[in-house]
């Protein structure tokens, strides 16, 4: 036991990218991005049918949960992975990009592409306000304000009209044909291609913000938030993009999500969805990007999975969350050891 | 904004946010004697307290067997009943909190996991008894027999001194001062304390660590049990999902007050009861959390470790 514990890898994964000339790279890369794009595709392939979900159909699976799902982990890592802020209430800015896209499309006409802007840019206003004042606290207060946070975006969401109050807004149009691609409840797979490219710009950001001065500002943060600002970090600043960077990756999930469900109510938007995205993070492995995406992956599609077994099926799902967390508690696959901070307090 | 209601209601709504206040308040030492020792949000607690109002329910209607249309019970008949199902509850939910502490916690802390590990396996653990519960009881709502006939002690400006509410003021008030005294007094609150101080020094000193953990997660499922028996006793009845919104309110009345530190869950609890009352008759029961939110945010500004917490704990994170 204590050998698969022990066993990174990502850390082995890292060992064997370094080791390849670029051209390998980038074969490898765009081969993993043609095989990912042909995933619709493999609920009705022999060898790979196994994956088809019994109930919903694999190709709306793949877009939600599964594809929405990796994308606001992955938001969500920004604030909790990098910079080591404990947010609870992260559905409030997947709330906020989705009534966005609801009101302006169906008072406004606007089409998606229009909104999807704005949805991100209200989801980052919303992020500046919720965190100006809450990231001057510390751990678990912050957790409790943004917590509070997602409550009352979805309070009020059921209490002013333009909202649509409890019964929320329907009719949300698809959005328009784009290069062809048409986008409407029989096209599930452009759905698809469209959240995994979304995904892949959410990836390629992430990496450019680790590798540059933001990033080694959060790792700083996150590490010791004290001895950063001694180095001269201005830490307020740096949490606060932090979580205005994960706020706009959550605000730009909502705005797709509301266009492809075309019906959304408050209901969507509970603690439930902060709570499970928070657990994709931590599952997969904190702060790694491909362990968020695997923990998203898994998470999201695993309850679809085993839908035959309905009514038990969040039992289950409690239960993996428990054996998981005992057995690797630093999720499926780590951040770098050279990363993993030292505890001030032994547990 | 309707303000006339707090002037012509003040006795009133004060009552009832104290009694709810208190309620809170005893679900809030779930969260805080753990926060306490440990750093870590206790998040099943909420469903320890939904655990508990079902106890109380089985005890008294299957246990005891009073069906829900049983007539109520006087004089010493009920108060040993009413004690029964109140011990009943609070060893229920203890027992309860151990199971948690060792399933969610105790292996994880002994390798050293992180924060956000014993987070996500505690919320493993909580999604695990609140589906348990709903396929149990197919997502019912239950009632339970109201055993405590209702009369009331007598008015003051409009504010009815009814029996359960006397009984969810009186009740609490005495629990917190007894455990007050136990962690200042006894030699195993000072144990509690001093862990809660340093746990390293705690080691050196010769305290068992595990045990002082298992004694608070117990001490918080007590508190909680108690919690649960008066919320059925003064409601009637129960839902599976019932501690969603006490955890939360729990909660929030524990970082009002100060996590970690008992006084301040007590006075946090009553501040958040009398808020919502207030808040909820002054502008609508829908914007009750809005409210609460908005002035725990304006607490935290000011004193960003409760109105009663410590400044020691800033330099902790």
């Amino acid at each position: 036991m204590a050998n698969l514990s022990s066993f990174n890898l990502r850390d082995k994964g890292a060992e064997i990218w370094a080791g390849w000339s670029r051209p390998v790279r980038t074969i490898f890369v765009l081969s993993m991005i043609v095989l990912v794009g042909l995933l619709p595709f493999a609920a009705t392939w022999g060898p790979t049918s196994f994956l088809n979900t019994p109930i919903t159909s694999f190709q709306n699976v793949l877009v939600y949960p599964v594809g929405m799902f990796i994308m606001m982990a992955l938001g969500l890592n920004i604030v909790v992975g990098k910079s080591g802020l404990l947010d609870l209430g992260y559905v409030a800015f997947f709330a906020i990009g989705a009534y966005t896209q609801g009101i302006l499309s169906t008072l406004y006409g606007w089409n998606t592409w229009e909104i999807m802007p704005f949805g991100i840019g209200f989801a980052m206003i919303a992020g500046v306000i919720l965190g100006l004042p809450a990231l001057r606290l510390r751990g678990d207060y912050l957790a409790i304000i943004t917590l509070g946070f997602g409550e009352i975006v979805r309070i009020v969401a059921i209490n002013i009209s333009v909202t649509g109050g409890p019964n929320g807004i329907p009719g949300i149009p698809n959005p328009p044909t784009f290069f062809g691609l048409h986008f409407d409840l029989m096209h599930p797979e452009t759905y698809f291609w469209l959240v995994f490219a979304m995904i892949l710009l959410v990836v390629w950001m992430i990496r450019r913000f680790t590798v540059r001065r933001p990033g080694r500002a959060w790792e700083a943060i996150r590490q010791d938030e004290d001895v950063a600002a001694l180095m001269g970090v201005n830490t307020l600043v740096y949490k606060l993009w932090s979580f205005v960077i994960g706020a706009a990756v959550g605000g730009a999930a909502g705005v797709l999500y509301a266009s492809k469900v075309m019906v959304i109510s408050p209901d969507m938007f509970k603690f439930d969805v902060s709570i499970l995205i928070l657990a994709c993070v931590v599952f997969g492995g904190i702060g790694n990007i491909w362990g968020v995406i695997l923990g998203a992956g898994i998470l999201a599609y695993l309850p679809e999975r085993i839908r035959f077994i309905s009514e038990a099926r969040q039992l289950v799902f409690g239960a993996v969350l428990i054996l998981m967390m005992n057995l690797r508690p630093d999720g499926l696959l780590p951040r770098k050891k050279r990363e993993k901070i030292t505890e001030k307090r032994s547990m | 904004m309707n303000f006339s209601v707090v002037t012509s209601q003040f006795w009133s709504l004060a009552l009832q946010g104290l009694a709810l206040g208190l309620i809170y308040a005893l679900v809030s030492l779930g969260y805080t004697m753990v926060y306490g020792v440990l750093r870590l949000i206790n998040f099943a607690n909420s469903e320890v307290f939904m655990f508990g109002t079902f106890a109380t329910l089985y005890i008294e209607v299957h246990f005891l067997g009073y069906d829900i249309g049983a007539p109520s019970l006087h004089g010493f008949k009920l108060v040993y009943t009413l004690a029964f199902a109140l011990l009943a509850s609070m060893l229920a939910c203890a027992i309860l909190a151990i199971i948690v502490e060792l399933v969610a916690y105790r292996r994880l802390r002994a390798r050293g996991a992180n924060r956000l590990a014993s987070l996500i396996s505690a919320i493993g653990v909580s999604i695990f008894l609140l589906e348990g519960m709903r396929m149990i009881t197919i997502s019912r709502p239950m009632t339970t027999p109201r055993l405590l006939d209702k009369w009331s002690f007598g008015e003051f400006h409009g504010a009815n001194f009814r029996i359960d509410t006397v009984l969810t003021i009186v009740a609490p008030i005495i629990i917190f001062v007894v455990l007050d005294q136990f962690v200042t007094r006894s030699r195993l609150g000072k144990s509690i304390r001093a862990v809660s101080m340093s746990e390293e020094n705690s080691k050196l000193m010769g305290i068992n660590i595990n045990r002082v953990i298992t004694l608070t997660f117990c001490i918080g499922g007590l508190t909680t049990g108690a919690a649960a028996f008066l919320y059925t006793t003064v409601y009637e009845n129960t839902i599976f999902n019932v501690g969603f919104n006490m955890g939360i309110a729990a909660f929030t009345a524990a970082v009002l007050g100060g996590i970690g530190n008992l006084r301040g869950a007590f006075f946090g609890g009553i501040a958040l009861g009398m808020l919502e009352q207030f808040a909820s008759a002054m502008l609508g029961s829908q914007w009750k959390a809005v409210t609460v939110f908005a002035v725990l945010v304006v607490v935290l500004l000011f004193k960003p470790n409760g109105l009663f917490g410590e400044a020691v704990q800033q330099t902790r994170t």
